[in-house]
């Protein structure tokens, strides 16, 4: 993992998120949802659409959609060309994008230091 | 004047076929419930219940219901419990005419009567539609059904509520329904009980998300649930959810007291985007749901309450499901052992890929996996670590060509003599070829398909 730049820090989305994810097809489906009320908008400004992109490129084939559930504090992304053509004809351990959840909260995310101590979020390195 | 007071409990006892074989039973006996809701139908059940008919033409149902019945049946014949499921398959009415069986076989003659609903299956009707003018293009492709034509196995349109709730009013205390939606299994005893109109776009939403967190049974219960997951209690008695609903749309998502699991936020929150697409807008047949609407509270113990929710009116499409064959696949491993586990996996792939190519073998697909290391997360699990205690080695193959995928079985085994050494784990014996049954989701217009409800007895 490398440094934070200056003036942030670190904090793993495992530490401020639960996660479930699900198939439809060849798309992978992640919900993501805050552990606490107040750090939802954190989550939303930071896990764009293209931060999600990132994350997932060379393990994807498809693009990212993501919706904003505020009232479930959830961000729903919908990872396309993620199982190997899906369904039965997958070959993945994962063919039906199960553990894309936990996959999702590997992601690190750098946080305004000042933001990050107001909110009381756990930081890592 | 409407009993507002009015409460409806919906017990969830089959996630999907090969659930619990306990829950169903467990849900009638440890407390009050009104409705039990069984969901046997995932997207590629209907094509193996197609194989099952062809073989038999009195199966192609969900055969677990039989026993599921049978051990709720003090319930459902002495204490008024009804139930909702889509153990119906391919052959809703074989399945009720076994159920009636179960009945009589266990001196409850006369005290069911079964709702059997059918006109889901469009298979027969299949190219009297294409015929004239609906193309059932995938909706993840485009393409038209002519690409796969001959080789459909089954072809069902997910119906609703309406012949669910046709039946209830019919008094059946058993309805089997083929290809309806899992959330209608839900619904539609509340908007039988309610009187919910067919235009009351919030309640009926009301009822499709009670649905979905009930259609997987145990996994917004505490099953499956990441959320503070060691202290979840008693996972080994897992409570499966109830809904206890009101007239107005509302409803507590609970379970019976003394079970394990845990109903919370969190957990029903887990389950509400589980295999969701966009929130604002999902579609069945009876309604289009608004996931942003819902709100949740906790509301005691293993209490959560739902409310708010807002539907739009449905579209004039129903969605349907096909299968048809698409070629073969095998999946085949080996483990091993420290030291340098990885290593020896790695030099086996190569090994396995080298033979198979000098056979000249041709498949679509060839997939390594090094399971320990980075199967379900790719490369987002990083480098390996040092020293790890074994490794399993995982090759799968998918291609048109049946010999070639059955050559590929036959490749695995010799690895355990003539390969890297340091190898175990080949107790399972050669791989099975299997026939993979590939899904293709299409719309129909609703006018199409017309539903028929009978009640037996």
């Amino acid at each position: 993992m490398s440094a934070a730049a200056a003036g942030t820090v670190r904090v793993r989305l495992l530490d401020v998120a639960h996660a479930r994810s699900g198939d439809k097809g060849d798309t992978a489906n992640v919900g993501v949802i805050a552990l606490r009320l107040e750090w939802y908008e954190l989550l939303a400004r930071h896990l764009t659409r293209e931060r999600v992109a990132e994350h997932f490129r060379g393990v994807i084939t498809g693009d990212v959609v993501r919706f904003e559930l505020p009232n479930l504090r959830a961000l729903n992304f919908l990872l396309h060309g993620a199982l190997g053509g899906g369904g039965t004809l997958s070959l993945k351990t994962d063919a039906q994008g199960k553990v894309y959840s936990t996959a999702l909260l590997r992601l690190v995310l750098d946080v305004d230091a000042g933001e990050a101590s107001r909110l009381a979020l756990p930081t890592v390195g | 004047m409407p009993n507002t007071d009015k409460i409806v409990r919906v017990a969830s006892g089959q996630g999907f076929w090969g659930d619990s074989l306990d829950a169903p039973r467990q849900q009638v006996e440890h407390g009050p419930v009104d409705y039990l809701m069984l969901d046997y139908l995932a997207e590629v059940t209907m094509s193996i219940l197609q194989k099952q008919k062809e073989r038999d033409p009195a199966m192609g149902y969900a055969r677990d219901f039989l026993g599921a019945v049978e051990s709720v049946l003090p319930a459902v014949a002495d204490r008024g419990v009804r139930v909702v499921a889509n153990a119906g398959g391919v052959n809703p009415e074989s399945c009720a005419q076994a159920v009636l069986g179960v009945a009589e076989r266990n001196g409850a003659k006369g005290k069911l009567r079964v709702g059997v609903v059918t006109g889901d299956n469009l298979l027969p009707r299949l190219d009297e539609l294409l015929g004239s003018g609906h193309e059932l293009r995938n909706m993840d492709t485009g393409a038209t059904l002519d690409a796969v034509r001959d080789r459909v196995l089954s072809a069902n349109a997910y119906i609703g509520s309406a012949p669910i709730v046709e039946a209830l009013a019919g008094g059946a205390n058993v309805v089997i329904t083929g290809r309806s939606t899992d959330t209608a299994l839900t619904m539609a005893p509340l908007r039988y009980e309610f009187g919910w109109g067919a235009e009351d776009w919030d309640r009926l939403a009301a009822g499709i998300v009670a649905g979905h967190i009930l259609e997987c049974g145990a996994q917004c219960s505490g099953g499956n649930c990441l959320h503070d997951w060691r202290e979840i209690p008693d996972l080994a008695s897992v409570g499966y959810p109830i809904a206890e609903a009101c007239a107005d749309g509302s409803f507590v998502i609970t379970k019976h007291p003394g079970t394990g699991g845990r109903v919370s936020v969190a957990s029903v929150t887990e389950q509400l985007v589980y295999e969701m697409g966009d929130p604002r807008s999902y579609i069945t047949p009876d309604v289009v749901a608004d996931f942003t609407s819902i709100r949740l509270a906790q509301d005691g113990p293993d209490r959560v309450r739902v409310h708010g929710i807002t539907g739009a009116p449905a579209t004039d499409k129903l969605k349907v499901s096909i299968a048809y064959r698409s070629g073969y696949k095998a999946v085949g491993t080996l483990v091993y052992s420290w030291p340098d586990a990885l290593d020896k996996a790695q030099l086996a792939d190569r090994v396995l890929r080298e033979r198979l190519d000098r056979m000249g073998l041709r498949f679509d697909e060839v997939l390594t996996e090094f399971v320990g290391v980075s199967a379900t997360h790719g490369p987002l699990a990083g480098a390996a670590p040092a020293e790890l205690p074994e490794v399993q080695l995982r090759v799968g193959v998918r291609g048109s060509d049946r010999a070639a995928v059955e050559r590929f079985t036959r490749e695995i085994a010799p690895l355990v003599l003539n390969g890297p050494p340091s190898v175990t784990g080949f107790a399972g014996g050669r791989p099975k070829v299997e026939e993979i049954v590939a899904y293709w989701p299409a719309l129909v217009d609703k006018s199409v398909v017309q539903t028929r409800v009978e009640v037996l007895s």
